[in-house]
């Protein structure tokens, strides 16, 4: 128990030095980029060129958050040790390919060597220490995964935990600012309630995020097993039913990240992609109220036979289109704002329509069912009603960087 | 004629495939049927990669897709490399240890039908709604009754059956291996295929009992109620995924422990040096099958075990790299100073070294276990185990395949198709992996049916369908080289590439009772002793003699047949509609099996004596032949 505690409070300097070095500015994260880069050079210039080949703000070769940059800079450490492991037996093997041929002719049988008690104490100790090198990083950086700061601040709130016990500045630094979103995933959407005490509300498929902040994420699952995945910021976690997983993400630039469900779900496991959109801290606090406010009869007359439609043909049972989001089927609350309808298809009215009139076709598998005796008006209405649902402030949804 | 003395063709030849019990015939059952099952579910593999061909294709639904990739997987792992490999081990283990059979002919038997009819309850899903469709792991909730169809009941019996039938030849291997090597035969004599048998047998013996023990946890779900995986009932669905990993990593070593030791005969008979330290072969090999039981966890690291237990099964992953690679560095220096010949054979069994660290590097990046949290589940795991399967398991059996090809079938392979073949193999298979590492790293998940457009995924997909087009070329070049060569080949003699070990011993076609008279060991790679020190025969260890043999018998069939009935009787308890009561179907399989059982153990079967004067003539039939 000792040692765990000794191994946890090791990662917490630790931790805590990361910190400090992802906050420092100006100049002297300029030389720690510059080291870096020329550490890196030669892979970088490979990965670059790969990283191309990836979309922004969805590959992992172009890490936009802090752990997915501790999570890539681990990985071109690997690929460096590893590399000497390739190299050294790629050239033995080719001097052996090339030098050591059967002549015709040749009938003398080699020299029979049984072995070499030096050379397999060699490559047995070398590889130790180049696995060594690779096994520090491997628990630290665990470590540093799996503290979403939520047990500290849970701690702090309950008061239970010896304040000695507890490191008080990495209980400061971690426990203070993190915000808590459970992700449920469902097959094949996934669901995003904010934990804000009495202001809570709920969100379907696409999950809005401060940007720059720490933001904890509880994962959840209703049905099978799914998994939590945004590549550009963090690694993945499983939403296991009946379990409740951790982790973190922090996302430093605003924009629209692209998610994954990562575990095979069902027929339409590929098409479960989900938003992540980080905004900047006021404008997602404008979002956050935004979301809590109570729906409102729309001005606009079409619009608003839609809204009858969308009561009469019981959508509500399963769709909220305010904050109280449910189970069922994701919230409307901002429909809007969309950036894909049904996880994957474009944002047009012609998509919307095809999918409320057969959602088997597009999506193998899913719970929805089909609405095939809607009328070309009905439709409309109850398309011009859906999309007038929006949360978010025009201009601030203009200037989301996509690439 | 050589075997008319015998009672070999004294039956039918349907009756004499199916009463067999002869380890050398069984062989080659195993390996027509697992070549069967590889084709099958190489075109699977086929039709997948067209499906990715261009992004959002609709090739294949969604469903059809992940009925694909579960049937692709679970064929390719349990019905055919193991049977492969038990081909190899069948054929080639008795001769090298200077044996007469396995120790248990009719459990040898029993194990290949077992197999086989749990393949075809497996593959008999296609007919009834649908093939198993929750991946090869079938993790629960997934894979439980209320989101996985009729099909996983195929996937629990089929793999039941035949996870039976691979646990018995487990424990026959070992028992062989044990108890029945020649006079002068010591274990630290045994070439290292043998060695890597025992150590794949005995891990076969410790892993698929928690299989047998998961599967039967998953069949009472499914059939009975039971709430073993059940989240909401008081079950948990990560049990699942431990048990499964108990067995499945283990697996992986089964597999490619039995290519480590083609690898390392193929590598010194063809660089005409002994292997280079053979002590330190066979105590990484120990190793590398204890701490495989170590690890399973590794596969688990985003389930949320916790930091503590994730860095424990990282470590003692990442040590595995170790005896791995003292593997690696002693195939490179039995090479060096050798007389390397470059045949078919050779060229599999070498670049797979360079091929196999590919996949032991990618292996050792996966361990790290928070970077995993990138890998885990992408492509780049796809690469991963492709690597080690394709470039470590399969370059080892085509190796093996031409290498002992002319002992098994008394001719060679075509060499100008097999170095076609080879480099096709090779190209395509680089051109369909290589792009998966990357693939997976810009956030391709995998077991994914489509991906969309502009993700940047358009054209690496397309590079891997064309080498997967390349790859299924060289299968069928082998194949067709299979058919050239029976025609065109000439016959070999016993001992065609100057063989080191005592399976070039014996004459070709091997004669049933294998060898005359059982030879006396003297050194490791016993032939290649006697053709230094000795005439380069064998010295025989007993004078000749009554050979006694095992008797065939249907009753492995028979038995394996009611486990048939009876497994398709359970599924049909979930069958809608059946025709008749599944019970009725349990009971007459059951009937059939404890039938069979019954009257084997109650009739007295002594085998038959070869008498000394029908060997005395068959070794001089087969001296003037060879």
């Amino acid at each position: 128990m000792n040692s765990i505690m000794f191994l946890h409070e090791f990662t917490s300097q630790r931790l805590h030095l990361y910190y400090q070095q992802q906050k420092e500015s100006g100049v002297k994260s300029l030389m720690n980029g510059l080291r870096r880069l020329f550490k890196f050079a030669p892979f970088m210039a490979v990965f670059l060129f790969l990283a191309g080949c990836g979309e922004r703000r969805l590959t992992a070769l172009d890490p936009m958050g802090p752990q997915s940059q501790w999570i890539y800079d681990n990985m071109i450490l690997s690929l460096y040790v590893m590399a000497i492991v390739i190299i050294v037996v790629f050239v033995l093997f080719f001097i052996v390919v090339a030098r050591f041929r059967h002549k015709e002719g040749d009938n003398e049988y080699p020299e029979q060597v049984h072995g070499s008690t030096k050379l397999e104490v060699a490559w047995t100790v070398i590889p130790l220490f180049l696995l060594a090198i690779l096994a520090v990083p491997t628990v630290t950086g665990q470590f540093y995964l799996s503290n979403t700061g939520l047990e500290a601040q849970e701690a702090e709130n309950e008061e239970e935990v010896d304040e000695e016990e507890l490191d008080a500045e990495s209980a400061e630094e971690l426990g203070d600012d993190v915000m808590k979103i459970t992700a449920t995933g469902h097959q094949f959407w996934w669901q995003f309630d904010y934990d804000f005490g009495d202001d809570s509300f709920t969100a379907g498929n696409e999950v809005y995020v401060p940007v720059d902040t720490k933001v904890a994420f509880v994962l959840e699952a209703e049905d099978v097993m799914h998994s939590f995945w945004v590549p550009a910021l963090a690694g993945k976690v499983d939403n296991i039913p009946g379990i409740e997983n951790y982790m973190w993400l922090e996302a430093s630039e605003p924009g629209v990240y692209k998610g994954k469900c990562a575990e095979l779900c069902g027929p339409s496991h590929a098409l479960m992609d989900f938003r992540l959109i980080a905004l900047e801290q006021d404008e997602f606090d404008e979002w956050a109220t935004a979301m809590q406010e109570e729906e409102e009869a729309p001005t606009e007359s079409l619009a608003n036979e839609g809204r009858e439609l969308f009561e009469e043909q019981s959508c509500l049972q399963c769709h909220a289109v305010d904050g109280d989001g449910g189970a069922m089927g994701p919230s409307l609350a901002n429909f809007g704002d969309r950036e894909t309808i049904a996880n994957y298809l474009e944002v047009t009215d012609e998509n919307l329509k095809a999918w409320i009139q057969d959602p088997q076709s597009l999506k193998q598998g899913n719970n929805m069912p089909a609405y095939p005796d809607l009328s070309d008006e009905e439709l409309d209405a109850l398309v011009a009603y859906l999309n007038q649902l929006e949360k978010l402030d025009p201009e601030t949804k203009e200037g989301l960087e996509r690439d | 004629m050589v075997r008319e003395a015998t009672n070999t063709l004294q039956k039918s030849v349907l009756w004499d495939w199916l009463t067999t019990v002869d380890h050398k015939k069984l062989a080659v059952l195993y390996l027509i049927s697992g070549t069967l099952f590889f084709l099958k579910a190489g075109l699977m593999a086929v039709f997948m990669r067209i499906q990715l061909m261009f992004p959002m294709n609709d090739f294949l639904s969604g469903q059809t897709f992940n009925e694909f990739i579960t049937m692709h997987g679970t064929i390719m792992l349990f019905l055919a490399a193991t049977p492969l490999l038990f081909a190899f081990m069948n054929y080639i283990v008795p001769l090298q240890i200077g044996a007469r059979d396995v120790a248990f002919p009719f459990v040898n038997a029993l194990g290949f039908w077992l197999f086989f009819f749990g393949g075809i309850l497996v593959s008999l899903s296609w007919f009834f709604g649908g093939a198993p469709d929750a991946g090869w792991t079938s993790y629960v909730p997934l894979a439980s009754r209320d989101y996985g169809g009729l099909g996983i009941d195929f996937y629990v019996l089929g793999l039941q059956v035949s996870g039976i039938g691979t646990l018995v030849s487990g424990i026959n291997f070992i028992v062989t291996i044990i108890n029945m090597r020649a006079p002068g035969m010591t274990m630290m004599r045994m070439p290292l295929f043998c060695w890597t048998t025992l150590v794949t047998s005995i891990l076969i013996v410790f892993a698929f009992t928690p299989l047998a023990a998961g599967l039967a946890l998953l069949m009472l779900d499914r059939m009975f109620d039971g709430m073993f995986f059940i989240p909401g009932e008081g079950g948990n669905v990560v049990i699942w995924q431990h048990i499964f990993w108990i067995f499945g990593h283990p697996e992986v070593y089964i597999l490619v422990l039995p290519a480590f030791g083609m690898i390392s005969e193929i590598i010194p008979t063809f660089s005409k040096k002994r292997l280079f330290g053979y002590t330190a072969m066979v105590f990484a090999t120990l190793i590398i099958g204890f701490l495989g039981f170590m690890v399973w966890m590794h596969h688990m690291f985003t389930v949320g075990i916790g930091p503590i237990a994730n860095s424990v099964f990282a470590i003692a992953t990442m040590i595995i790299g170790i005896p791995t690679g003292i593997k690696i560095f002693n195939w490179l220096f039995t090479m060096w100073g050798g007389k390397l010949t470059f045949n078919t054979a050779m060229l599999c069994a070498s670049s797979f070294v360079p091929t196999f660290v590919l996949g032991g590097v990618t292996g050792v990046m996966l361990a790290m276990a928070p970077v995993d949290h990138l890998y885990h589940d992408t492509y780049f795991v796809v690469a991963h185990f492709h690597y080690i399967i394709l470039g470590g398991i399969v370059l080892g059996l085509i190796g093996a395949t031409f290498y002992w090809y002319p002992k098994m079938f008394g001719h060679k392979l075509n060499e100008t198709l097999g170095k076609i073949m080879f480099w096709m193999f090779y190209v395509g298979f680089h051109l369909t992996f290589f792009v998966q590492h990357i693939l997976g790293l810009i956030g391709m998940p995998r077991r994914v049916y489509t991906y969309l457009e502009g993700q940047g995924m358009d054209t690496m997909n397309m590079i891997s369908t064309i080498g997967a087009f390349v790859m299924s070329a060289a299968i069928i070049l082998l194949v067709i080289n299979v058919v050239y060569s029976a025609m065109k080949s000439p016959r070999e003699g016993g001992d065609p590439w100057d063989g080191r070990t005592l399976e070039w011993a014996t004459p070709t076609p091997v004669p049933e009772y294998n060898f005359a008279q059982t030879p006396q060991v003297r050194s490791l790679d016993p032939l290649f002793y006697e053709k230094i020190h000795g005439d380069g025969t064998m010295k025989p260890a007993e004078p000749i003699g009554d050979i006694h043999m095992p008797n065939g018998s249907i009753y492995p069939f028979t038995i394996s047949l009611g486990l048939f009935f009876a497994g398709f009787g359970f599924i049909m308890l979930n069958m809608e509609n059946a025709i008749i009561s599944p019970w009725i179907v349990i009971a007459v399989g059951g009937i059939i099996t404890f039938g069979s059982m019954a009257l084997h153990s109650v009739k007295e079967d002594h085998g038959y004596h070869i008498s000394k004067e029908t060997v005395e003539q068959m070794e001089k039939e087969v001296g003037t032949n060879g």
